[in-house]
């Protein structure tokens, strides 16, 4: 998605869960249950999308798009910080 | 996130992808990379840095601290399977060890190898023994393994 414009929305990460069993019986479109997982040694990874920076370019990161390989997930407090 | 940067190659050579997750937006990421972190890595971070604003990802990571709006240090490793095989979660002042981290990478990558079969005590490094669980081990650990070797 990196020729996708940049517009001033704040975007942010997401988290993707599962997508809801198809319901012929009810004609409305039920919302997207929001499950909130939480990360545990020995269990899938969340999955999830986000903006990213990647060597002078803006894109867009799908974990599941890289499973297959080892994976380093690395959660800092913030840019510009001193450690 | 330089010191993870400076030992990317050897992640890389280990088969091992790297993100980094902050609560600041990409062109956040963009100036900081740009204007301090090319200056302590050459060429400047060569893996994805991600932006997550709302905190959605650190939440689902057990990371996000909701007082002060910021990630917690969190270190995952994720095997092939999309498993996560060994989580790590500091408070901001301590930085990571990252030599531990590929420590870590590679045992896990010995343990996949052997499809289960070996294990690494404490303490292993590459090229160590490792130990391979069974009837024949339980009691005799000892004898192939000391906690001062």
């Amino acid at each position: 998605m990196a020729d996708q414009p940049e517009g001033c929305a704040r975007v942010t990460g997401a988290v993707l869960g599962e997508a809801p069993m198809a319901d012929e019986s009810s004609p409305t479109p039920q919302p997207i249950k929001e499950e909130i997982m939480t990360a545990q040694v020995g269990q899938k990874a969340p999955d999830f999308n986000a903006p990213a920076y990647y060597k002078g370019s803006f894109t867009n990161v799908q974990l599941s798009d890289h499973f297959g390989k080892w994976l380093l997930l690395c959660f800092y407090p913030g840019d510009f910080t001193f450690v | 996130m330089s010191a993870v940067a400076d030992k990317y190659q050897e992640l890389k050579d280990l088969g091992c992808e790297v993100f980094s997750v902050s609560v600041d937006s990409h062109f956040v990421h963009k100036m900081w990379n740009d204007h301090e972190l090319t200056k302590m890595v050459d060429g400047g971070i060569p893996f994805h840095m991600l932006s997550d604003q709302a905190g959605n990802i650190g939440r689902a990571y057990g990371v996000y601290d909701e007082n002060q709006g910021i990630e917690l240090r969190g270190r995952f490793i994720i095997d092939p399977d999309g498993v996560i095989q060994a989580m790590e979660v500091l408070t901001p002042p301590v930085g990571r060890r990252i030599a531990e981290t590929i420590r870590q990478v590679q045992a896990f990558q010995v343990v996949r190898a052997s499809g289960g079969a070996e294990a690494t005590p404490a303490g292993w490094m590459p090229g160590d023994p490792v130990l391979k669980p069974g009837p024949g081990l339980v009691g005799n650990v000892w004898k192939e393994w000391k906690p001062n070797e």
